[in-house]
């Protein structure tokens, strides 16, 4: 019964507060009242009776503090005070206000964007899926490849079949056709999936249907496809009438029965699927053939979604049992291999992994901005605090208590870093698809990269605004416990440009914001000259005057003779056009997204040790091939015609395999066993790059394309004319040789070489971005303080003025105190950096993380900056007048 | 009663041994308020004014019996202490 009553009369208390008020007053007033008729009543006079009925309550506003004690509701009144002062402070100095709050917004809304990009890229990365809690991923592993493979059909509906802990499985493998835009083609990206995909996840098109069930079997049974939104938008104008009409797609027609919602961009994270079909017509898009009833053939990208309260580790069980069951059932596809689960964020066949490393990077990047955002209003409001020391003194002596005291000044912390988190947030959602900002498109691709603010990342913002408030509202604070209250109410501020004692904490801040930017800085030093490093870097070949496209032969319907042919035609007319020195084609294109063909190999002069079966990629090239890109022979001589399906089986190795298996004697004349066929080697060519600039050397070879069959290829032209030129001119031949056709976007190997190394750039971008807000702030801080120094300090400059010192020596005053503040950052920014540029590791490319030009550039950069915020300060200080400022004290 | 009926009571009835420091006495009624052993009503006093009256609740006249047990046992112990030579 005890709260019941108690409740009642505390929640009276808090909202009633003037009435318990008055009845408070009242109440004392009858007993001073009474008091005062019993002193009369005993021969006091009026004036007596009163004074002694006062004296016998003891101090009437004590005995009203005390009861207001009793009700123990102080805490939340003196909250509410406290915010009510704090919102009024706030809105006085206005300006200071809002430069406090864009600081905050700034520090909390990166870390939210980059959170929520985090959040959305590892946990929900797919848009309207449903329950993608729950989802994984499944693929294949076995002893050579135990980071994950597909699988095969065949296993994939025993899985379907005998999963008891999966709510549901459903298959969605990436793939892509040419669609053709008037004189360009377009590489589109799609996916095949199995027929239960649509209602597997949870969506459904906004027009028309998903797949029926079984039009995932039979072999190019089902020529259906479910377009994209923006496709629909795009490619088909929004016709109403989009269902039934048909659409080649790799040379098939197919029937357009769905129309996909318009936020929905499939299950790859990264690239926004444009269209699926059904595993029907995986032979269509897929190379290799028919799949659906070989189990050896593992093509397969699948998901499971487990049922709810399923852990990982009992599905994982669960599906080591199925594993096993089928190595014992089918010895000759599954002995050795297994089939396990993955968390969604971990997806072996997806973008996301590729990602992570370059977000991995954003977060201490907006930790530290965040730190440095927190120091600058740490700064701002000290300063601020300085000018209220008057009002701290006088609170402090009508009987505040210090803990009073610190909690004004955490609760209008906290006051600000709520407007500073609420903006933030606000920011955080409005950015939260900018990630994919970071990462440029590539041609014709949509980059799709979702960012997630939900309760996880709004739980993160408020830990981070918690923190926030303590790191700001502590500093004002600190100075409460220094106060000497006798001298502070005497007004007597000591010279405070030339006295350190009440300096350090001030200027300790200025040193953590100065440290803090120093490392970004060198950090974005280290990253750039990197990134110039690897695009600079010769990669072997030439890349300026070599471009390259394609034309996609496999979704016209070509076969190899006939795609030879049109190579062969397509070259003739290429060479034959004005500003082409050469031409030539190859399977696939240096630094690349695909892959090399490869093949195990066996050399007559090496035998390999017993552990060791060498594997080595190729590239099948056309004549001409080393020429047209530039890449030089060491020996021998490179393709002719003369190579073709009737003469011997040649191929040119690299100067790496030359020297592995060669061991530096001439190879050429020798021979190597490629996939069951000796090729005799007649040349020997420069080491370039293959698949990435970072690569180390490793052996490569070439051979003809006449000799090795190929369906599409990239033609590579050597020329001096502009890609643009060039892509009109080749679109025209290619219409001529075939009116359905149309090449891909014309580019030089550089813009390749570019696009190839893009997390580079994207990290270099971030940190100098950051890292320049970052500078930008630490400058603020550092003005800000010089400025109240100077200002606070006039006393002391007029003295040192009225004793002789002219401007120039004041000048050096300040400015030596500004630099001396600043050079001591550099110091502990210097020691952060080299502590933790270690960290970047491996996004540096040939540039050691203690490089001397980079250290030495951010070095140069702070002084330039302290100077400049310094300077204006300095030379206010130089115009003090000093009759003034001895009189103002 | 009201507050200073109770003050005056006290000195009446301890025969002016206890003069309860008045200004402790209403923050130490609020406090027993709050704490939900007392309940207070306003009304008008003998001499017509609004006052406010205390009164004990079920609960606080358990604590007060508790309390009289408790002091009756310590200023017992006490006697018997006191008196053992």
């Amino acid at each position: 019964m005890r709260w019941y009553f108690r409740f009642p009369l505390r929640l009276r208390s808090l909202f009633q507060r003037d009435r318990a008020e008055l009845d408070l007053a009242e109440e004392l007033q009858f007993h001073l009242q009474n008091q005062i008729d019993l002193y009369i009543a005993v021969g006091m006079s009026p004036q007596e009776a009163r004074h002694a009925a006062f004296r016998s309550l003891g101090g009437v506003e004590q005995v009203k503090e005390q009861c207001r004690d009793a009700r123990k509701v102080n805490l939340i009144e003196n909250f509410l005070q406290d915010v009510r002062f704090g919102l009024r402070m706030l809105r006085r100095n206005l300006g200071f206000t809002v430069l406090a709050i864009l600081c905050l917004t700034l520090g909390i809304g990166a870390n939210a964007a980059v959170f929520s990009w985090i959040e959305g890229i590892l946990f929900r990365p797919y848009p309207l899926v449903s329950h993608q809690e729950r989802l994984t991923a499944i693929a294949g592993t076995s002893r050579d490849e135990p980071g994950g493979t597909p699988l095969s059909w065949p296993d994939y509906l025993h899985l379907q079949r005998s999963c008891t802990l999966c709510e549901t499985t459903f298959v969605s493998k990436i793939t892509g056709t040419t669609l053709s835009i008037g004189d360009r083609a377009e590489r589109t990206v799609g996916s095949i999936v199995s027929a239960n995909y649509f209602d597997a996840i949870g969506v459904h098109p906004i027009l028309g249907r998903g797949f029926l069930p079984g039009e995932d079997l039979g072999q190019s049974a089902h020529p259906v496809a479910v377009i994209s939104y923006p496709l629909w938008q795009g490619r088909f104008k929004g016709n109403p009438e989009i269902i039934g009409k048909t659409q080649r797609l790799n040379g098939v027609l197919h029937t357009i029965v769905g129309v996909a919602p318009k936020e929905f961009f499939g299950t790859f994270v990264g690239w926004g699927m444009n269209f699926w079909v059904p595993a029907s017509m995986e032979d269509i898009f897929e190379a290799g053939g028919y799949k659906l009833e070989d189990r050896g053939a593992r093509w397969v990208e699948a998901y499971a979604r487990l049922k709810p309260g399923v852990t990982l580790a009992e599905a994982q069980q669960e599906f080591a049992a199925i594993s096993q069951r089928l190595a014992a059932q089918y010895p000759s596809t599954n002995r050795g291999r297994a089939i396990r689960l993955w968390p969604l964020w971990q997806t072996p066949f997806d973008g996301a992994h590729t990602l992570l490393p370059t977000l991995e990077i954003m977060l201490p990047v907006v930790v530290f901005v965040l730190l440095i955002a927190c120091a600058n209003v740490g700064n701002l409001l000290l300063v601020r605090s300085f000018a209220r020391g008057h009002e701290i003194t006088v609170r402090l002596a009508i009987g505040a208590g210090p803990a009073r005291l610190w909690r004004q000044f955490l609760t209008e912390g906290l006051v600000l870093s709520l407007f500073g988190a609420a903006g933030g947030v606000l920011a955080a959602y409005w950015c939260r698809h900018l990630l994919v900002l970071l990462f440029p498109a590539r041609a014709g691709v949509q980059v799709h990269l979702p960012g997630e603010l939900d309760w996880r990342v709004l739980a993160l913002s408020a830990a981070v605004c918690l923190l926030t408030t303590i790191l700001v509202g502590v500093v004002p604070a600190m100075q409460t416990g220094r106060i000497d209250l006798a001298s502070a109410l005497k007004m007597d501020s000591a010279g405070v440009v030339g006295g350190r004692r009440r300096a350090w904490l001030r200027s300790s801040l200025v040193l953590v914001q100065v440290s803090l930017s120093f490392t970004l800085i060198v950090g974005a030093g280290l990253l750039l000259q990197s990134l110039l490093r690897i695009r600079t870097a010769s990669p072997g070949f030439t890349t300026l005057r070599v471009q390259y496209t394609a034309v996609d032969l496999i979704s016209a319907g070509y076969d190899t003779i006939r795609a030879e042919t049109f190579r062969e035609a397509l070259l003739d007319r290429v060479r034959a056009l004005p500003g082409v020195q050469s031409a030539a084609f190859a399977r696939m294109i240096p630094l690349s997204y695909g892959s090399f063909s490869y093949s195990p190999i066996a050399v007559d002069a090496y035998t390999p040790p017993p552990d060791e079966s060498p594997t080595v990629e190729y590239n099948e090239v056309g004549p001409g091939y080393f020429l047209t890109i530039g890449i030089p022979l060491v020996a021998g001589r490179e393709f002719t015609r003369a190579d073709d399906e009737k003469a011997a089986p040649v191929a040119v190795i690299n100067a790496t395999m030359a020297q592995r298996y060669w061991h530096g004697r001439d190879p050429i004349g020798d021979r190597v066993q490629v996939k069951g066929r000796w090729l005799t080697i007649v040349g020997v060519a420069k080491d370039s790059k293959y698949s990435s600039v970072r690569e180390q050397p490793q052996p490569f070879f070439y051979v003809p394309i006449r000799q090795n069959p190929i369906r599409s290829g990239a033609l590579h032209i050597r020329t001096d004319l502009a890609p643009e030129q060039m892509a009109t001119a080749i679109a025209r031949e290619v219409h001529a040789l075939d009116a359905s056709l149309a090449p891909y976007e014309v580019i030089t190997l550089q813009e390749q070489l570019d696009r190839s190394t893009s997390p580079q750039m994207v990290a270099v971008i971030l940190v100098a971005v950051l890292g320049g807000l970052a500078l930008l702030l630490a400058a603020i801080g550092l003005y800000g303080v010089m400025s109240y120094a100077v200002s606070q300090s006039t006393r002391e400059l007029g003295l040192r003025m009225a004793l002789g010192a002219g401007p120039l020596n004041l000048l050096r005053l300040v400015l030596s105190r500004g630099l001396t503040l600043t050079g001591a950052g550099v110091l502990l920014g210097t020691a952060f950096a080299l502590f933790l540029t270690r960290l970047l590791g491996n996004l540096l490319y040939e540039v050691s993380p203690r490089d001397p030009l980079a250290f030495g550039t951010a070095f140069a950069v702070m002084a330039l900056v302290s100077l400049a915020a310094c300077l204006l300060p300095a030379w206010r200080a130089t115009r003090t007048d000093p009759m003034r400022a001895l009189r103002a004290e | 009663m009201h507050g200073w009926g109770i003050a005056q009571r006290i000195r009446q009835i301890s025969k002016e041994v206890l003069q309860v420091n008045q200004g402790a006495l209403y923050p130490a009624l609020h406090r027993l308020e709050q704490q939900g052993w007392i309940r207070a009503k306003w009304g008008d006093s003998e001499n017509n004014r609004r006052a406010k009256f205390y009164s004990l609740t079920p609960d606080g006249a358990k604590y007060l019996r508790h309390e009289q047990a408790q002091w009756k046992r310590l200023s017992l112990a006490i006697d018997l202490v006191l008196e053992t030579p």
